[in-house]
């Protein structure tokens, strides 16, 4: 399974390079150092350092249980780690929590669809706008001044991302009748709701049909161009990781094994054995 | 002899043979957890079910062992009913929908076991008296029924049987793996639906000895059914998925809430059995979520 | 033809928005409402305002406070009456020891005390979910009645706690006859029910669902499980225990502790689950279809006892209701999850193409 030509070509085309004009790579923003997390006896990172500048997209890959999802999870405070520390927007702490770091401006979607299913499209996006809402409770009963006002403030905003995203047709349907294509589509729009400076994809464009792919890779390059938003992605399709990340980490069994631009990593011997299933 | 200390004991003895009859009520509830991941709220009617169809049907003239196999049998039917009728259309709901369902099941078999049988209250005699144990009285000056003693040795024989029937017997062990993991336990070809009907017979016959042990102690009626909200902080503690847990549990409540009656009620004007356990359990339940012998899941997102 | 959304245009958000943007809606409810507020205390007898039209709306009201608790926010109670105790004897001690209270207030004030009890008994939520937390609420029934019932001071020491509401009025007008008591009561349920509307279309009922959906997505997004799971204990105790005031001093007159059983929790949890989980409309079929069955039963059980022959005796009946909204339960759980409330919805779906139905 290495990283071959076709894939490349496959889902990555169409798409353009990722130095856009309008963004310019910054200063870290966010710096993970010594990071290691263990269930019971399972070890699922192991001292894993590395940065994250502003406004880069950064690609997280390795093979299945390389420890990408828990990275991630860690990044955003859904589980502790034993070791090390997460330094975002300058802030150092031993771990996050997870509301603080939605707070903080870390937005997220999830390998298998988090969406609230009960729920509407457009209900999913709007409680993407939680933290921005000032009025109390006792004001949304009355549906008074504020309460009102702000309703509509945000149904603005969400009305924006829903064209931004294509998705207007089912602004509507309860995401549980949706498609998975559109579901993971519907889960971006909720994550951008939050304005969020440093976005979290994981696996955005797995078990995608390759229109799909393309929509969506156009999508994560523009949200990153227009809106500047730094993002880190898991993605399992090298093709599309190698045409839109700016740097990639690789991670396997836990530990990180390379890190550098994709064609660094691309030509990384390490990277090939773990792609290849070299013996330990 | 009878100073403080002697009852305390007595206090404390006679707590751990009631709880062993809340772990009886439990071990129902954990037996069907354990295999269809249903949290069963209609073990209690089940309770009150069976010793009502046996008390009535000896009350009729009925053998003492026979009335003990049909009820055995209708309880039998029963489980298999609730398996078809009412677990497997549900199949694949959230749990919080089963559990529900089990309320509306206990509300039937509620009104179905009185419709049948009349609300009237049944004494229950199965020979062995209530009555302090003469010898033991002399010796340590500790009043300790006869008949809890009998109810622990039932119940003890019961977890035997049940424990050799999960190690030793194909059954047990297709029930053990269905516990374990449904997906994989079908993929091996263990037929679900069966295993689920047998779990549900096994809890039946499991309520059948609770209900005849509770009926003949409190006479069988519909306060019967109260038995169950006796149980589940026992769950609480113990964890919904453990036997073992069942029985610890069991004995820590019934020691605690007749310690607490005893020692705690006067200052507090007393009846503090009907919540102590509750909140018992939830403070536990504070420090230890999983309950004493559960096991810690992780959410996986 | 008539229920048609054709040629209603929404232009704008605020439009899209309303609490009711069809307009056959609109028109509904206000006939609905000029109805029970007008046409029923006016040709309505006693016997249907004071013992099936008050209590159907106390009952609705309690459903609907359950119903923001699981149906919104997802957290199983089964401990509905003991908040409803504590809107009812908190009632009565604010009349009793505050001289002059206006009965609103000490509505409100009482509503409060049981959304503060609600706070403490949803604690657990923040660690426990599912059947763990329905169990946890047992304690609040269990717990709360035992409290009402052992502690004299707030039965003022009656005998076996028995409690009977003071007489009360508003502005001058004394509540005391079937029809001012079903006015009053009529007028704070649909109160209620606007509020709690207004509630679920706005970011507190979508906080709600999200932690009812998924917790850990909602957290992500930063909507905050704790204060949110006790928002909802706190809003939905305050409602049952509006509901119980109302039992007492609207309904029943004269209430004791055990009124307010673990049965009468059922009973309302039953209401939520027939009329349809997490849904304003549904909470008020299902306290509707509980109220009236055991009266349509009355009615129907005695001719076909005749016409068949069968002896069906006054305790058959009470047993046969036992076995039909257990019944009732399963079928729903099984054919329709979302109750009578979807089946309103999927009638009017139909109506809206009726007569053309493609």
């Amino acid at each position: 399974m290495r990283a071959d030509a076709t894939a490349q070509q496959g889902a990555g085309g169409g798409t353009a390079p990722a130095t856009g004009a309008a963004r310019a790579v910054g200063a870290p923003i966010l710096v993970v150092e010594g990071v290691s997390l263990a269930f019971g006896g399972v070890k699922a990172l192991q001292g894993v350092s590395f940065d994250v500048r502003e406004h880069e997209i950064r690609a997280i890959i390795g093979p299945n249980g390389a420890g990408k999802s828990s990275m991630l999870n860690v990044i955003n405070g859904v589980y502790h780690p034993q070791e090390g520390t997460i330094t975002f927007k300058g802030r150092s702490r031993h771990d996050m929590v997870v509301h603080e770091a939605a707070a903080q401006g870390i937005g997220r979607t999830f390998q298998n669809i988090a969406l609230f299913r009960g729920m509407t499209v457009l209900d999913n996006i709007m409680t993407g706008r939680n933290l921005k809402i000032r009025s109390t409770f006792l004001e949304q009963a009355l549906w008074i001044g504020r309460a009102k006002r702000e309703e509509l403030e945000h149904r603005r905003k969400v009305e924006e991302i829903i064209d931004f995203l294509e998705i207007q047709h089912i602004r509507k349907t309860p995401v549980g009748r949706l498609p998975y294509g559109l579901q993971k589509r519907v889960e971006l729009a909720r994550a951008l709701a939050m304005e969020p400076e440093l976005l979290l994809l994981d696996e955005p464009m797995a078990g995608m049909n390759l229109e799909e792919k393309q929509d969506m890779c156009r999508f994560v390059l523009d949200v990153n161009e227009q809106f500047g938003t730094t993002i880190v992605l898991i993605e399992h399709d090298m093709g599309v990781v190698m045409d839109i990340s700016d740097r990639v980490v690789v991670l396997d069994y836990g530990r990180k094994i390379a890190d550098g631009t994709p064609d660094e990593v691309r030509a990384n011997q390490a990277v090939i054995d773990a792609y290849l299933g070299v013996a330990h | 002899m009878a100073g403080p200390v002697s009852f305390f004991f007595e206090v404390l003895f006679s707590g751990l043979l009631a709880g062993v009859m809340y772990s009886l009520v439990a071990l129902g509830f954990v037996l069907i957890y354990k295999a269809s991941g249903v949290f069963n709220f209609a073990q209690g009617a089940m309770v009150f079910f069976a010793a009502l169809t046996f008390v009535s049907l000896v009350e009729r003239g009925v053998n003492f062992w026979l009335a003990m196999a049909i009820t055995l049998a209708v309880m039998i039917l029963l489980g298999i009913l609730t398996e078809r009728v009412v677990l497997r259309p549900l199949i694949n709901q959230p749990p919080i929908t089963l559990f529900m369902a089990t309320i509306g099941l206990t509300f039937f078999l509620e009104g179905l076991s009185q419709g049948i049988w009349g609300a009237q209250p049944h004494g229950l005699d199965i020979g062995i008296r209530d009555e302090p144990m003469e010898w033991l009285a002399d010796r340590t000056g500790m009043f300790l029924s006869q008949f809890d003693l009998f109810a622990s040795g039932i119940a003890a024989v019961l977890v035997t049987v049940l424990a050799l029937f999960f190690q030793r017997t194909r059954i047990g062990r297709a029930l053990r793996a269905v516990a374990d993991d449904h997906q994989a336990a079908l993929a091996v070809g263990i037929p679900l639906k069966h295993i689920w009907a047998i779990v549900w017979a096994v809890a039946g016959f499991v309520a059948l000895v609770a209900g005849l042990l509770w009926g003949a102690r409190t006479g069988v009626q519909y306060a019967l059914t109260f038995v169950a909200l006796k149980a589940l902080p026992v769950l609480i503690l113990g964890g919904f998925e453990s036997i073992a847990g069942a029985i610890v549990g069991g004995l820590i409540i019934g020691a605690s809430e007749k310690l607490a009656e005893v020692y705690l009620g006067p200052y507090v004007g007393g009846g503090i059995e009907s919540w102590f356990p509750y909140v018992l359990a939830l403070a536990f339940l504070l420090f230890r979520p999983e309950g004493l012998f559960g096991e810690k899941h992780i959410d996986r997102v | 033809m008539l229920y048609r959304e054709a040629g209603q245009f929404r232009a704008t958000y605020a439009e899209d928005q309303q609490i009711f943007p069809l307009r056959q809606d609109r028109i509904g409810v206000a006939a609905l409402l000029v109805f029970a507020f007008v046409v029923i205390p006016l040709v309505g007898d006693q016997y249907w305002l004071s013992a099936i039209l008050t209590p159907f709306l106390i009952f609705a009201l309690a459903a609907l406070g359950l119903n923001i608790l699981t149906g919104y926010a997802g957290q199983l109670s089964l401990g509905t009456a003991a908040f409803m105790a504590v809107g009812a004897f908190a009632t009565y001690n604010f009349v009793l020891r505050v001289p002059g209270i206006p009965i609103l207030v000490a509505f409100v004030l009482a509503g409060i005390c049981a959304a503060l009890v609600g706070i403490a008994f949803g604690l657990p939520s923040l660690r426990i979910k599912g059947f763990y937390l329905a169990v946890a609420t047992l304690a609040a029934q269990f717990f709360v009645l035992w409290a009402i019932q052992r502690i004299g001071w707030i039965t003022n020491y009656s005998a076996s706690g028995v409690i009977t509401a003071q007489n009360y009025s508003i502005l001058g007008i004394p509540i005391d006859t079937p029809v001012s008591k079903y006015v009053l009561t009529l007028s704070i349920v649909t109160v209620l029910a606007l509020l709690a509307k207004n509630l679920a279309r706005s970011e507190t009922g979508r906080a709600f669902m999200a932690v009812r959906d998924m917790d850990v997505a909602a957290s992500v997004i930063g909507i905050p499980l704790m204060r949110t799971k006790l928002l909802a204990f706190a809003i939905s105790s305050f409602y049952c225990g509006v509901a119980g005031a109302l039992y007492a001093y609207t309904y029943l007159g004269t209430v004791e502790p055990e009124a307010f059983n673990l049965d009468l929790s059922f009973r309302i949890l039953f209401m939520i689950i027939i009329g349809g989980v997490g849904s304003v409309l549904g909470s008020f079929l299902g306290a509707a279809f509980i109220v009236l069955l055991p009266i349509v039963l009355n009615y129907v059980v005695p001719p076909v006892s005749e016409a068949t022959g069968i002896e069906i005796s006054h305790a058959i009946i009470s047993n046969l209701e036992l076995m039909i909204f257990g019944g009732l339960i399963i079928f729903f759980l099984i054919v329709e999850p979302h109750g009578l409330a979807r089946l309103w919805q999927i009638g009017k779906e139909k109506l809206r193409l009726w007569p053309f139905p493609h």
